[in-house]
């Protein structure tokens, strides 16, 4: 392996002064990219998607001495081969979109893996400016680094940074725009491959050079066909005449072990970058993580630790969370009160819309808001301090039985809270079908919402053995979770969702500000897009249930539907208004409890006179796997994108819970007749 | 030459080969998993995912991806 320098003309000024440059930030996940940008652009800047994925895409702006700059936070990737969607994007962007420079953030503290993604940076067309982030952890670790030894190696401008304690951004900025001016040498080393895979790797470039796509760089392209890329496979095969491909085909096949030589010696000339400029600690010295790790990451002391933590959120749930949410419901029923008072003499059905539909579906949603809020602070928090990996090692045991990941763990638990947080923070988890299998089972997880109504339910029904019961019943909806988790790992998943590759990032300190941004645009994004969805749904089940009989339940259109529904009921031994209550707990849980105290009055005397054993006991169960609120389905819509596998989720939940109560009514009946 | 599971918890290992589909490989590989990596195990209990240090950071490995690593153990 050699070295070899180019120099490349300085870039050339293709835009008027005053122009704004455009600048990717690239670095691999943890090394602390997303708080530099959340420190250069403050709240100036735009979350949305990627087109058609669930990678959030942040796009912001920033202005220094005057001049413009429109930063792109690229997805964090280990590498630029298309191993994970979040790679995928983040070198699409960079080839497609052009970015007039990028920025490489690295971890100072674990320089060697985190250059990883420099090597294979450095060889695209774009300037290149190394951050090293971190130096704070780093020096916590006992590295010392010496950045300018570092530049003079690498041929690139290096800038130390702490950006959790704002430093170094000026510097960054600065090095940026004099880059840009041409005021900095920009010489970089590349890594060049070994000599075994010279040969083949000229070969492959003349093969492909004339039907290489545009804007793809030829030898990056043979690079990554070297390297095994799936995607730059398929797009070599269409663009290239059929005998041409068959050539490579043969010639990747005969150099199949390329792909560990390009790693190896990306790695090597890595080492040779760093060897003068970073010096390791004495051996024999011990990190911070590493002293943590010995209780955090112990089978049993972790395990501990980790309900510790658990037992942290729940506290917080229930003496901060369920609280404010009392509270804030009161305001809402007090606020319909009031609405629909002064409404009622223009309009007796406007009144009833805005009070009963739309205060009580969009406000049950509003109030849900500081559980939601305290959900993401902790999934922010954890993930920031790095613990959040330790808590996915620690359950990766038990969760990979269920065909799940060590990562899905977190988002079920805070199911119990409210499946929505579930079903958003399922983000953390890598890959998309594992992702989608977290969200599916979520809903399974009973919710606060869900537990209210069983309680009340439970006391009415069984008033001598509730406590048991409701134990029973969360027993059960657990036992479902894992029993569905297993047959789909048999059936759909196979192997994919066994790869359980993580990494364990350093502790660092937890930046307020960052979680504080990561609350912000989930809730916010939430609140935009199921929005919508949520109160379209509150008013069709408001107008089902009101019309055309103003307001008598019993005569509404939800009636008739109820009506017909009456057979199946009759498998339940359950009468159609309870089918109804069920449905109109689509728009919120608690209002199965509203509907049948509308329908039955005081439900602890009518009830248990109505139902027989079986069919108390049905109801119950059907309560606990029914289809969940609305809010939860417009969450499983926003993230998996689909609306079949939203259908599949409803369908499932549905088939489950109408089978459950059947089945346990029907063998009730004939065990106690 | 052994898989990397059968190293226990503060054994050293140089990394022989990868094995199993490209995926997997370019994956590991971007990791730092390559042949002549020193890896040192950090935990591992005979079940479940086991942890190793590879350049610099540590690594949870499911137990079926670490059979896919082999090694060199190094001389206690």
């Amino acid at each position: 392996m050699h070295c070899q320098t180019e120099t490349i003309p300085a870039p050339p000024i293709s835009r008027a002064p005053g122009a704004t440059l455009v600048v990717a930030l690239a670095g691999q996940p943890n090394v602390g990219k997303s708080t530099i940008f959340n420190r250069l652009t403050g709240l100036d800047q735009h979350v949305g998607n990627w087109p058609g994925k669930t990678v959030a895409q942040k796009t912001g702006r920033c202005t220094y001495q005057g001049r413009k700059l429109s930063l792109v936070d690229l997805p964090g990737a280990y590498s630029l081969t298309a191993n994970s969607e979040e790679e995928r994007i983040a070198r699409d962007y960079i080839i497609h979109e052009r970015p007039d420079m990028v920025i490489a953030v690295v971890d100072a503290a674990i320089p060697e893996r985190s250059l990883y993604l420099l090597a294979e940076l450095i060889q695209l067309p774009a300037p290149v400016v190394l951050v090293l982030n971190m130096m704070d952890v780093a020096e916590q670790e006992g590295l010392q680094i010496e950045p300018h030894v570092l530049e003079a190696a690498l041929g690139i401008p290096v800038v130390p940074m702490c950006a959790t304690r704002q430093r170094g951004l000026e510097e960054m900025l600065d090095t940026v725009f004099r880059l840009w001016d041409g005021a900095f040498p920009y010489n970089p080393r590349r890594p060049t491959i070994l000599p075994a895979h010279q040969e083949v790797l000229e070969q492959v470039i003349t093969l492909i050079a004339d039907h290489t796509p545009a804007p793809y760089p030829v030898d990056w392209v043979a690079l990554k066909l070297l390297e095994g890329d799936e995607e730059i496979h398929a797009m070599m095969q269409a663009a290239l005449p059929a005998d041409r491909w068959h050539t490579i085909g043969g010639l990747l096949h005969a150099h199949e072990d390329a792909v560990l030589d390009i790693a190896g010696a990306r790695y090597a000339w890595i080492a040779r970058m760093i060897r003068a400029a970073v010096v390791r600690p004495k051996i024999g010295q011990v990190g911070l993580t590493a002293r943590l790790d010995t209780v955090l990451t112990h089978p049993v002391g972790g395990l501990l630790a980790l309900i510790g933590v658990l037992g942290v959120v729940f506290w917080l749930t229930y003496s901060v969370g369920s609280p404010l949410q009392g509270w804030l419901d009161m305001l809402l029923t007090q606020l319909a009160q009031n609405v629909h008072g002064a409404l009622f003499s223009v309009s007796p059905w406007l009144a009833d819309l805005v009070a009963d539909g739309l205060i009580q579906g969009v406000g049950m949603v509003l109030t849900f808001l500081p559980i939601l809020i305290i959900f993401f602070a902790v999934l922010g928090f954890l993930e920031d301090t790095g613990y959040l990996a330790r808590a996915a090692y620690v359950t990766d045991r038990f969760m990979h039985a269920l065909g799940l990941h060590g990562k899905s763990f977190i988002p079920l638990l805070l199911g119990f809270g409210c499946n929505v947080p579930a079903i958003l923070g399922a983000r953390i988890l890598d890959s998309p079908r594992a992702r989608r299998l977290t969200i599916l089972l979520a809903p399974l997880v009973p919710c606060t919402a869900r537990m209210a109504v069983v309680t009340v339910l439970t006391a009415a029904l069984f008033p001598r053995t509730a406590a048991w019961v409701a134990w029973g019943l969360v027993t059960l909806n657990l036992a479902t979770l894992a029993l569905i988790g297993l047959i789909f790992k048999r059936a759909v998943l196979k192997d994919e969702q066994s790869v359980f590759i993580m990494e364990l990032p350093l502790y660092h300190m937890p930046n307020p500000r960052t979680i504080g941004l990561y609350v912000w645009h989930n809730i916010l994004s939430f609140l935009q897009k199921a929005g919508v969805v949520i109160l379209i749904a509150s008013v069709v089940i408001w107008m089902l249930s009101y019309f055309p009989a103003q307001g008598d339940v019993m005569q509404s259109y939800l009636a008739h539907i109820g009506r017909t529904l009456e057979p199946l009921g009759r498998l339940m031994g359950l009468p159609w208004p309870m089918l109804i209550a069920l449905f109109t707990g689509f728009v919120a849980k608690e209002n199965t409890i509203a509907t049948l105290g509308v329908l039955y009055g005081d439900i602890g005397n009518t009830l248990p006179a109505l139902l027989s054993g079986p069919a108390a006991l049905g109801f119950l169960i059907v309560q606990m796997l029914f289809i969940p609120c609305v809010a939860t389905v417009a969450a499983v819509q926003q993230e998996t994108r689909s609306w079949r596998w939203t259908l599949l989720s409803l369908g499932l939940m549905l088939v489950l819970s109408l089978g459950a109560g059947i089945a346990v009514y029907q063998v009730g009946t004939w065990l106690f007749s | 030459m052994v898989a990397l599971t059968t190293l226990s918890a503060g054994q050293t290992g140089l990394i022989h080969s990868l094995q199993g589909g490209h995926r997997l490989i370019s994956r590991l590989a971007s990791l730092g998993f390559t042949p002549g990596a020193p890896v040192v195990v950090t935990r591992n209990y005979g079940h479940g995912p086991i942890i190793v240090a590879v350049r610099g950071t540590q690594v949870a490995l499911g137990r079926g991806e670490a059979t896919h690593i082999l090694v060199y153990p190094a001389e206690a």
